[in-house]
């Protein structure tokens, strides 16, 4: 087995196929929130994601200033902050933010940095959104993508073994997220109404843990 | 959909524009999407800001000026405004004092303004404290939800909050009353139809001719239950009882009683409510101190109503006689 490490490229590679997954499945996601939300989780997470990619864009352009993981990480937190809205840009920027504090000042991070900082990225949607499991929102499927990327890697498993495994329990966490009573954010306003929905966020988490499982851990 | 707008993407930035030339005593940054008070701040003020969702006009915007908020921000029709804005909102009002943010309970404005409040505090180090309005009694079970929101207290709260500040009171003292109001505020809203969101282009949801939507929430979310349309008598019952059985509004100083119209309802008929829900109060024993009557904060051109209830003492009377002059609420000046 290489010695694989999450560089600042391999996380440009990162964001950008998970912005060109949201694009892929902005009506997907706009459906499923117009079930149990406000019908925008599509259109806000493409508009950000778009806004995002156009800001590594605009980075590079200028002779790329983002040469720490960190700093990437720290870029894309406060531009989906700036251009998501509604719940979703708080809880994702807060994602990418916390991410970025975690990695700090480094070119590349190992396989454990980069299981730490996504945990440090969950531990902040969960202090942000103060959601529990089973509560039907972006943790359901988070939280096990990350458990399953941790006990994998120190199982001895690669990162790319492990991110496939991640990238599985975040499916399997979405998809369970379908007879869920919602606890939080507006689908809660329908309290038993909300039975029977996949929730829109886990959905677009999935997308994102997938989008690393296909582009981090081996080199191209 | 029939609107008197150009382009839908642009409702809110041309709002705004009318807003700037219609009021010259208010300040707008139209590159941020805030409202500025346009007088002269005293250093050592508390500086209120609030926001939200555009559409619930004259709230917040309307609600900037001497005696209420010092700056709103305003976001997309029906969605929080972002961290940035309030951020940049939060530095510019600050004098030192501190920055108190008002916010309505909806799980996207809380966040924000949170986002907002760190980052804000870590780059300059302004003192922010915060205030949830949360006083939508049609959200019963809020353990379980994400808690009742926030709606016709806000319009109350700006006020009062916003006297004490101009009093020169502390951020902890015009925090403490901010919260004080809050606790002691119930509403309940009714809808005779849904509203329409320009970038939609079709009403939020389908209620037929003959039902009224009991219980809804300014963003047109579900109410509590559908029934057929009643006597305003039978509709004033049906709000005040769930805000009356929820907290105790007898005795005391008694109430600010509040008949908001929720965009697309006439005035007459607000005061036709008004007279009902006087009717009940006097019935039940609660003395109705101060009224307010009309548009408020409302859900773009939805008809219908809500009843808010604000148990005050002398404190919070003699705060809401203070003066205001805002392009929604003036009196005293």
């Amino acid at each position: 087995m290489t010695d694989t490490s999450v560089d600042v490229e391999a996380l440009d590679r990162w964001i950008r196929r998970f912005a060109e997954e949201v694009s892929k499945n902005k009506d997907l996601l706009t459906d499923l929130d117009s079930a149990i939300g406000d019908a925008d989780h599509g259109s806000n997470m493409d508009r950000g994601m778009s806004a995002t990619v156009a800001a590594l864009d605009e980075a590079s352009s200028q002779g790329r200033p983002l040469t720490t993981a960190g700093a990437l990480l720290k870029t894309v937190g406060m531009t989906v902050v700036s251009s998501i809205g509604g719940a979703s840009g708080p809880l994702y920027g807060t994602l990418f933010l916390r991410m970025g504090t975690s990695a700090g000042d480094v070119e590349a991070l190992d396989d454990a940095g980069f299981s730490a900082a996504l945990t440090a990225g969950l531990a902040g949607v969960v202090a942000r959104g103060k959601a529990e499991l089973g509560d039907k929102t972006m943790c359901d499927a988070l939280a096990p993508a990350c458990a399953a990327l941790d006990a994998s890697l120190a199982g001895g498993a690669g990162l790319s073994e492990a991110l496939a495994v991640a990238a599985t329990s975040a499916d399997t966490g979405r998809d369970a997220t379908i007879p869920m009573l919602a606890r939080k954010g507006r689908a809660s306003y329908l309290g038993e109404r909300s039975i029977g929905h996949q929730d829109p966020g886990a959905t677009s988490v999935a997308l994102l843990v997938n989008a690393a499982a296909a582009t981090l851990g081996s080199r191209p | 959909m029939k609107k008197l707008i150009n382009k839908t993407e642009n409702v809110v930035s041309e709002a705004l524009l009318g807003m700037d030339a219609a009021h010259p005593d208010l300040r707008v940054d139209h590159e941020h999407k805030i409202i500025y008070r346009g007088d002269d701040r005293r250093p050592g003020k508390v500086g209120l800001i609030s926001g939200g969702g555009s559409g619930h006009d004259p709230l917040h915007g309307g609600f900037v000026g001497l005696g209420m908020l010092d700056a709103a921000c305003a976001g997309e029709v029906f969605t929080s405004p972002v961290p940035g804005q309030i951020m940049e909102a939060t530095k510019t009002v600050d004098d030192g004092a501190g920055v108190l943010h008002i916010v309505k309970n909806y799980t996207g404005d809380v966040m924000n303004f949170e986002m907002a409040a760190e980052m804000a505090a870590e780059e300059t180090g302004v003192n922010v404290l915060s205030v949830i309005t949360n006083d939508d009694v049609a959200v019963q079970d809020s353990l379980y939800t994400a808690g009742r929101r926030g709606v016709g207290v806000t319009v109350l709260l700006e006020k009062i909050a916003g006297a004490a500040a101009e009093e020169g009171r502390s951020l902890a003292q015009v925090a403490e009353i901010a919260h004080r109001v809050n606790a002691n505020g119930r509403s309940m809203g009714v809808a005779l139809t849904s509203c329409t969101v320009p970038a939609a282009g079709k009403p939020t949801f389908d209620l037929p001719g003959g039902e009224i939507e009991m219980g809804v929430g300014i963003h047109g979310e579900p109410g509590r239950k559908r029934l057929p349309i009643a006597s305003a008598k039978e509709i004033a019952a049906l709000l005040v009882e769930p805000i009356v059985g929820d907290l105790d509004f007898t005795g005391g100083d008694g109430v600010i009683a509040f008949v908001n119209g929720l965009g697309g309802t006439p005035l007459m008929e607000l005061y036709l409510m008004y007279n009902e829900v006087a009717q009940i109060l006097k019935k039940s024993g609660i003395h109705v101190a101060r009224s307010l009557v009309g548009p408020y904060i409302t859900a773009l051109d939805m008809a219908g109503c809500s009843v808010t209830l604000l148990k005050i003492g002398p404190e919070m009377l003699s705060l809401w006689d203070a003066p205001v002059r805002t392009p929604g609420l003036r009196w005293g000046v």
